[in-house]
């Protein structure tokens, strides 16, 4: 059969089924039927419908080999189902029945359709398996889907094609990519097509040297580590002019990637330090204000995150349209809860401790395994599932840093907390009588005062306030009951570091370790990066003991 | 006079009772178990306490063995290694259990080791771990390296994994990862890569902060060779790790990583959607298919009542070392350490994957190796099986200090002979 007869006979035959199939998918066959139009006008290939069906039979096979071999016959026949078939692979929604050999994928209201005819089926085969997958046939599906999707209505398709195209460098893509770029409005699109093309440029032996180093020119503008490995490779008989241009690109990237490190370096160390600082400000106000040695403090930033935990699943349960939404009833509820907790602690075991900070350190310490196991013993051993919303999930790119949500979200949830908890102190009532009572408790207490009342409010407060810290972290670790101890010794290092007392040493002394931290890691590695911090801590105690903000005055000697 | 009657009377009663508690004690036979229920473990190990509950319960519905009934003797060491062998000591020489199924981590098996050979006692341990040991007193129904870590680097590099040139081998710092990690560096020079193209790194227990570490293996990534993550991460550190490569786009088809410590316990206690693809190695897999595995798992989700427990590695490696001592006992006659010991190599018990693994001469099992992907429900595909059961080895082939040593109980009567200088005890 002719090619074009082919054609003749599927076109009634499309119109056909597009009827049954409705008019969403009237339109994407539409596209994709000019898209055909055009691949065969091209490559005038001599395909037909039968081996089409042929190649699809290669599913049915349940071994990777058979599939990676359909994937391509697929992908080559330019049946206009095609897209759809790979797509429905992708998602595994394509199925197979290894009885009937035959192939057939689902849309994704789970209605069955025949791949080979796209018509619908009233009654599935009993013997019905998804065609299964592994990752090499993933990057294969990849850059198939890649080719065939470069000119797809979606913008987002059209830029996941570009980059699956860059990735492959297959250089008999380039036809249908000069095709896609003479249309493409879209500026992002354009631009990662034209790195796409760039790259095969660059492999391609039959090019001239300005192609080629208009190609480099491209890749520079990237300026990631993948184009400096692809300038790298250049073949050794490439022309002087172009190698030259090529070694100027690799500098200048590398230059430009060197700075990037260190903004890198910066950015994770402000997020360590977001985070260590939402974990020790509770203690600030516990351990620096109070100067109770809350060895339990770990545990309430537990409590927190188990909180986050059921509010979660109480709104899944009961509300799963809103489940983003469930952030915001949990932080105040884990506010409560901890704060609740709390203010039991200080009124049942540490008011009767105070002035004795060994007693108070060993009863603190058993508390938090009380509490450990109380929870182990409520929620089981095994890990808790907080799922991010969608809005802190994913992440974006700036220059040549990806900046995750989660961490940028756990920073800006750091300021606030902080500076609410400032203006808590300066400008409410509750604030002043704390801050009386710290600094002279007999004069707060002639001045009327309920001392007694203040300790465990601001027991409460401070950890209740780790609570909330429990609700950020339950995003970034486990929700297990030993969530808080890993984070109780950071906290008292925070604390001491920055100086007792002082809610803005705390804020100095988060961001120093956070930032040297993360400096010392990729040279130093995590376990001794941590151990250098340490170190660098105990001798900067010998030298300053109360700290970099040491308070001053009478309430220091109290 | 009365007085006198009674007393000899109460005396009779106590006496009675007394024989009576005895005779219950003779008729059953008492099992250990020494898992953690609290303390960081307890999240990997409470699964195998309830477990070995479940088999000794359904033992005992079969009449028990030897027409004695099975007893479970529970006890918690914490997570506490000086407490595993307080406990084992407890265990063997206060409730005189004639065998103890039990440790999770190396460190702690390493700290029971003394207390089983001085007082002569049956320790099944069913974890995967580095080798380099066999002892006596011990049977090894998890993985050695040669079981797990090898075949999934051989996978890694056919033509289905990827052809993985470059190489990122990510632990967690103890003992488990550091020797796993030095077997595989010395396998792949062996294979021919280059230092180069081989990143090790550790970092500390519950680590949770990973951006840096995802961040260097995305840039060891891009260097033009397919690169792959081999993971010895080991805990609760999983979670943020895999949490970080997925915020990060790290796709499986990029950068795989092959996990030896996440299975389907680990992954219930995260999203899998972002993690679909990327790789676990392991003897058993819940999503195996097979009428063994469908039976344990309704069974066990059963025991539990939970119809969504998943079943792991290590609760299989207890179901065939409970079967294996079952039957060493049998054969056996008695509970008697030392005839146990010798019955129980060339044991042959029936596996939950299909296959019949045999405990052998160096106290380890044969078993067979699967690769799984995780898929989006937090279960495995299998992508790749070894044709049949891989014997266990107790000393690596790939490391230069143990590849001499052999381990043979049953015509050496060794756990460390030297095949060069032709002597029991060491290199």
């Amino acid at each position: 059969m002719e090619p074009e007869a082919a054609l003749d006979r599927r076109l009634p035959l499309l119109s056909q089924k597009t009827l049954l199939l409705g008019m969403r998918i009237l339109y994407e066959r539409l596209v994709t039927l000019a898209f055909v139009l055009i691949a065969l006008l091209i490559s005038a290939l001599p395909l037909q419908a039968a081996s089409f069906e042929d190649a699809l039979t290669g599913f049915t096979a349940d071994s990777f080999n058979d599939t990676a071999q359909a994937i391509a016959a697929v992908t080559e026949s330019g049946d206009p189902l095609a897209i759809q078939v790979l797509g429905a692979l992708e998602e595994a929604r394509l199925m197979f029945s290894a009885a009937a050999q035959k192939v057939y994928f689902k849309d994704k209201t789970d209605k069955l359709f025949d791949a080979a005819t796209g018509v619908a089926l009233a009654t599935a085969p009993s013997d019905l398996n998804p065609v299964r997958l592994n990752n090499r046939l993933r990057g294969l599906l990849g850059t198939a889907l890649g080719t065939l999707t470069l000119m797809a209505p979606n913008a987002s398709k059209r830029m996941d094609a570009a980059q699956s195209v860059f990735k492959s460098r297959n250089a008999s893509t380039l036809p249908a990519l000069d095709k896609a770029l003479a249309q493409e409005k879209d500026a992002d699109v354009k631009e990662a097509m034209l790195e796409a093309r760039a790259a095969i440029i660059l492999n391609i032996t039959d090019a001239t040297p300005d192609e080629k180093i208009a190609a480099i020119a491209a890749l520079a503008e990237r300026g990631d580590n993948d184009a400096m490995v692809m300038l790298r490779g250049l073949p050794a008989d490439a022309p002087a002019n172009v190698k030259q241009a090529a070694a100027a690109a690799v500098n200048s990237i590398q230059s430009r990637l060197a700075i990037w490190g260190n903004i890198q370096n910066l950015w994770y160390g402000l997020s360590l330090a977001s985070v260590l600082l939402l974990a020790a400000i509770g203690l600030a106000i516990t351990f620096g204000v109070m100067g109770v040695i809350n060895m339990a403090h770990g545990e309430m930033v537990m409590l927190g995150a188990y909180t986050t935990f059921v509010i979660q699943e109480f709104f899944r349960s009961y509300f799963p349209g809103a489940t983003d939404y469930a952030l915001i009833v949990a932080t105040p509820a884990a506010f409560l809860v901890a704060g609740a907790f709390g203010v039991a602690i200080e009124r049942g075991i540490i008011r009767h401790l105070y002035g004795r900070p060994l007693e108070t350190l060993l009863a603190t310490w058993g508390l938090s395994l009380i509490l450990q196991q109380l929870v182990r013993t409520v929620f089981g051993p095994t890990n808790r599932d907080v799922g991010a919303p969608s809005w802190m999930s994913g992440a974006f790119q700036v220059g040549q840093m990806s900046i995750t949500y989660n961490r940028l979200w756990i920073i800006v949830f750091s300021m606030v907390v902080f500076a609410a908890l400032l203006a808590l102190l300066r400008y409410t009532s509750f604030g002043l009588e704390m801050r009386a009572v710290t600094q002279n408790r007999a004069m707060a207490s002639a001045m009327g005062i309920r001392t007694g009342r203040v300790d465990a409010l601001t027991f409460g407060l401070g950890s209740g306030i780790a609570g909330i810290a429990g609700v950020a972290l339950a995003h970034i670790d486990n929700v297990s009951p030993n969530l808080g101890k890993a984070y109780i010794i950071d906290s008292f290092m925070v604390v001491v570091f920055g100086g007792v007392g002082n809610l803005w040493g705390t804020l100095v002394g988060a961001l120093t370790l956070g930032v040297a931290n993360k400096f010392l890691e990729p040279f130093a590695g995590a376990v001794l990066g941590k151990i250098v911090i340490l170190v660098l801590i105990i001798l900067f105690i010998q030298k300053r003991p109360r700290g970099l903000f040491a308070l001053k005055g009478r309430s220091v000697e109290a | 006079m009365t007085s006198l009657r009674k007393l000899a009377l109460a005396g009779a009663i106590g006496l009675s009772s007394l024989c009576a508690s005895a005779m219950v004690q003779a008729q059953t036979i008492k099992v250990g178990i020494l898992h953690s229920l609290s303390g960081t473990m307890a999240i990997s190990e409470t699964t195998l306490k309830d477990v070995m509950l479940m088999l000794i319960e359904d033992q005992n519905k079969k009449g028990g063995l030897l027409g004695k009934k099975l007893e479970a003797v529970v006890v918690d060491p914490a997570s506490d290694w000086p407490l595993f062998a307080e406990k084992a000591r407890q265990l063997i020489a206060q409730d005189k259990v004639s065998v103890v199924f039990g440790c999770w981590t190396s460190v702690s098996r390493k700290s029971v080791l003394p207390v089983f050979k001085e007082l002569n006692s049956v320790l099944f341990y069913p974890v995967q771990y580095e080798g380099e040991e066999s002892e006596k007193n011990v049977f090894y129904t998890g993985a050695a390296p040669n079981q797990q870590a090898i075949p999934a680097v051989d996978y890694l590099m056919s033509k289905d994994g990827g052809e993985v040139k470059r190489w990122v081998l990510e632990g967690t710092d103890y003992v488990y990862p550091r020797t796993t990690n030095k077997i595989l560096e010395a396998y792949l020079k062996a294979k021919g890569v280059k230092d180069e193209d081989i990143l090790v790194n550790y970092t500390p227990f519950g680590f949770s902060d990973w951006q840096t570490q995802v961040s260097a293996i995305k840039k060891f990534g891009s260097a033009g060779k397919k690169t792959a993550v081999v993971s010895t991460v080991n805990g609760d550190a999983n979670v943020p790790f895999y949490k970080e490569l997925g915020n990060q786009g790290i796709k499986a088809t990029d950068i795989p990583v092959v996990a030896f410590s996440v299975g389907e316990e680990e992954l219930a206690g995260l999203d899998a959607k972002p993690l679909v693809g990327h790789l676990a190695a392991w003897n058993y897999f819940q999503s195996i298919k097979n009428p063994a595995n469908e039976a344990f798992i309704k069974e066990w989700q059963a025991f539990t009542k939970n119809p969504k427990r998943t079943t792991n590695d290590p609760m299989e490696a207890h179901v065939i070392g409970f079967k294996m001592w079952v039957k060493a006992v049998e054969k056996a006659g008695t509970v008697d350490s030392d005839k146990v010991i010798a019955a129980l190599p060339g044991i042959e018990v029936p596996n939950l994957t299909g296959g019949t693994s045999v405990m052998l001469a160096n106290h380890h099992i044969t078993k067979p190796v699967f690769i799984g992907e995780i898929k989006a429900d937090g279960q495995f595909d299998i992508v790749w099986k070894t044709s049949g059961l891989v014997p266990g080895d107790a000393w690596s082939d790939f490391l230069p200090e143990s590849k001499p040593l052999e381990a043979d109980w049953v015509k050496l009567n060794c756990g460390n002979y030297n095949t060069v200088t032709k002597k029991c005890g060491g290199s």
